[in-house]
């Protein structure tokens, strides 16, 4: 953990990351309060940032058509967007490390049937995939989670895979099996707790990778449906009044990036501080 | 080398022919009915089956896909729900656009990914290095579609330099020569500086990690010990090996791309590939939607194999399977 927060990448992610939760957490404390509050839309709508309305309500980074917040919608489209990518990259997790444990764990045609699985998701365009799932059923936030989830899992099956199979020809697992221990007790208290590195380094990867794909989604209506704010549709919306209130479209893809950004560098600084070969490097 | 490439053609196909089955299960299972945005809300019961029975949705499952795939092999790829127009024309229209955007950008953020990541590379530890790192990782975490808009908010409405949507000025039927050139050019500026840039940060953290790993082996002490200069050592003996790492990265990028051009193209509203998928979902086009996913999914293949062909071509050791 030290060692993390002495690395300038990790120490950046992570600040920028609490800010956020923080920020997420304590939303009606930090903000005007409701984010789909409307007054009187004509005379609060497109109030330029750091300024106060005519009910001499001050909005940090302005309103938008409506004469919401924005800083409100931003800090509980915070909320949303983050909790579907913690909430999805759990999702590809739970898929990811079962599918690749028991590939590793068991040969024989069942690990087969499974890496070929893997290979075949891994092919298919996942965009393509995630269109067609979000378009044919209802939109909603659970189905982006499912969807989401489902469709990232493949590259920690195969991290988990390969790690499992490095494992198990170790002789401390060798000893588990000799001394008794039944085969799943093997694999959960032996082998999965030291597979897991580059599985906490794949899935800071995953969240940010996965708010990205969310904000698409709901770009293109497919995803989080307005009124509940989310950074996509925040930036869908935004579009539309590009030109009068640049604003509206520019905080939330801001935040985006910021959070992207945090994501990336926390799990680089991790995985150096991870892999002992790196680390004297 | 051939039993390889054909075991691979045999895989590559075995996972197209499973995205189609995959999509057309998806499209069967998902709630809602062609038939309804078709006829609307008013049609009579009589009048739904017949429609059904002219589309052939009312035989069973199995044998609708049979009989799809078998006209979809032999070319039939039939019409357009929606539109009405064959789906072979309007995906006709639709894949130069999308083939020009995404070859034109896979290969310039190669370039310039390439050229910072050996700089990057050659410089490690460097304020230099830790300049490009920070842009190369804010741009790999910028999404297309919001980079897209920030371009049309500078170069279209500030200093109102390029144009921002479509391919095509509405009087390029009547530009000749260079002007209708230069019309192309402006319309493709943009988007394809956004689908680059994205693919810049991308490729410039790849080349910079495969890099430094070929720095640190051993024929590189080598080849400084024999006396030779760093730019020699770069060009001639890393980068050399670094390449197949990359070639293998660009083959896996090309998906990556296309889910990139399918946001790009919503933003710029570009006649592509991407967009007539976009509509035909929203619309529940299905032979559109099942013709669009089986051209990307060919699209996806056939580059993970070019990639491979190329790093055996590039890697001996890979070439003969000693590896």
């Amino acid at each position: 953990m030290t060692r993390l927060l002495r690395d300038r990448r990790g120490g950046f992610g992570l600040c920028v990351l609490v800010v956020v939760f923080v920020c997420a957490a304590a939303a009606p404390l930090v903000t005007n309060g409701d984010p789909n509050t409307q007054r009187d839309i004509v005379a609060t709508r497109f109030v330029p940032p750091l300024s106060t309305d005519a009910h001499g309500v001050f909005h940090p980074i302005g309103t938008d058509r409506f004469g919401r917040d924005v800083w409100t919608r931003l800090v509980y489209g915070a909320r949303i967007s983050m909790g579907i990518g913690v909430l999805a990259v759990l999702v590809s997790l739970a898929v990811g490390v079962v599918v690749g444990a028991v590939a590793g764990y068991w040969r024989g045609p069942l690990s087969l049937t499974l890496l070929g699985l893997t290979d075949f998701a891994l092919a298919v365009p996942r965009v393509v995939l995630l269109l067609l799932l979000a378009a044919l059923w209802q939109p909603s936030t659970a189905l982006v989670i499912v969807v989401l989830g489902l469709t990232g899992w493949m590259g920690i099956a195969r991290l988990v895979h390969g790690e499992v199979r490095a494992l198990a020809a170790r002789p401390f697992v060798e000893g588990a099996v000799a001394v008794g221990a039944r085969r799943l007790r093997v694999l959960g208290r032996h082998i999965l707790p030291n597979a897991l590195t580059p599985v906490i380094v794949a899935a800071a990867l995953g969240v940010g990778n996965a708010i990205t794909l969310e904000a698409g989604l709901s770009y293109l209506g497919l995803g989080v449906q307005p009124p509940t704010p989310s950074w996509g549709n925040m930036i869908q919306s935004g579009r539309d009044t590009l030109v009068n209130a640049p604003w509206v479209a520019t905080a939330p893809g801001v935040a985006l990036v910021l959070v992207v950004i945090a994501c990336t560098l926390l799990g680089d600084a991790l995985r150096d501080a991870l892999d002992p070969r790196t680390r004297h490097a | 080398m051939l039993a390889r490439l054909g075991h691979r053609l045999l895989a590559g196909l075995a996972v197209v022919l499973g995205v189609v089955t995959l999509t057309f299960l998806l499209l069967h299972l998902a709630p809602g009915d062609p038939i309804d945005i078709i006829l609307g809300p008013r049609a009579t019961a009589e009048q739904a089956a017949a429609q059904r029975r002219i589309l052939g949705l009312d035989r069973p499952l199995p044998a609708q896909f049979a009989s799809w795939l078998g006209r979809f092999a032999r070319g039939d790829w039939g019409n357009s729900i929606a539109k009405g127009r064959p789906v072979r024309a309007i995906l006709g229209d639709a894949w130069p656009a999308t083939a020009r955007l995404v070859g034109l950008s896979l290969v310039l953020s190669y370039l310039i990914g390439l050229a910072i990541g050996v700089v990057q590379a050659a410089r490690g530890g460097s304020r230099t290095d830790t300049l490009l790192s920070i842009s190369s990782v804010t741009l790999f975490a910028v999404p297309g579609y919001w980079l897209g808009l920030m371009l049309v908010l500078v170069f279209t409405y500030w200093i109102q330099l390029l144009p921002a949507f479509g391919a095509a000025g509405l009087d390029s039927d009547d530009l000749r020569g260079g002007s209708w050139l230069i019309d192309r050019l402006r319309h493709l500026a943009l988007p394809l500086a956004t689908l680059t840039l994205i693919g810049i940060g991308g490729a410039a953290r790849f080349v910079r990690g495969a890099m430094l790993e070929t720095l640190s082996q051993p024929f590189i002490i080598t080849a400084r010990a024999k006396g030779l200069t760093t730019r020699r050592v770069v060009a001639r003996h890393a980068l050399r090996n670094a390449l197949t790492p990359v070639v293998t990265l660009l083959g896996l990028s090309l998906p990556v791309l296309f889910s990139g051009a399918v946001f790009v193209e919503a933003v710029f509203a570009w006649p592509g590939v991407g967009r007539v998928l976009v509509e035909a979902v929203q619309a529940r086009d299905y032979p559109v939607v099942m013709a669009a996913t089986a051209v990307s999914a060919v699209l996806v293949v056939a580059g993970n194999m070019l990639a491979d062909v190329l790093a055996a071509w590039l890697d001996p050791r890979v070439r003969s399977g000693t590896t």
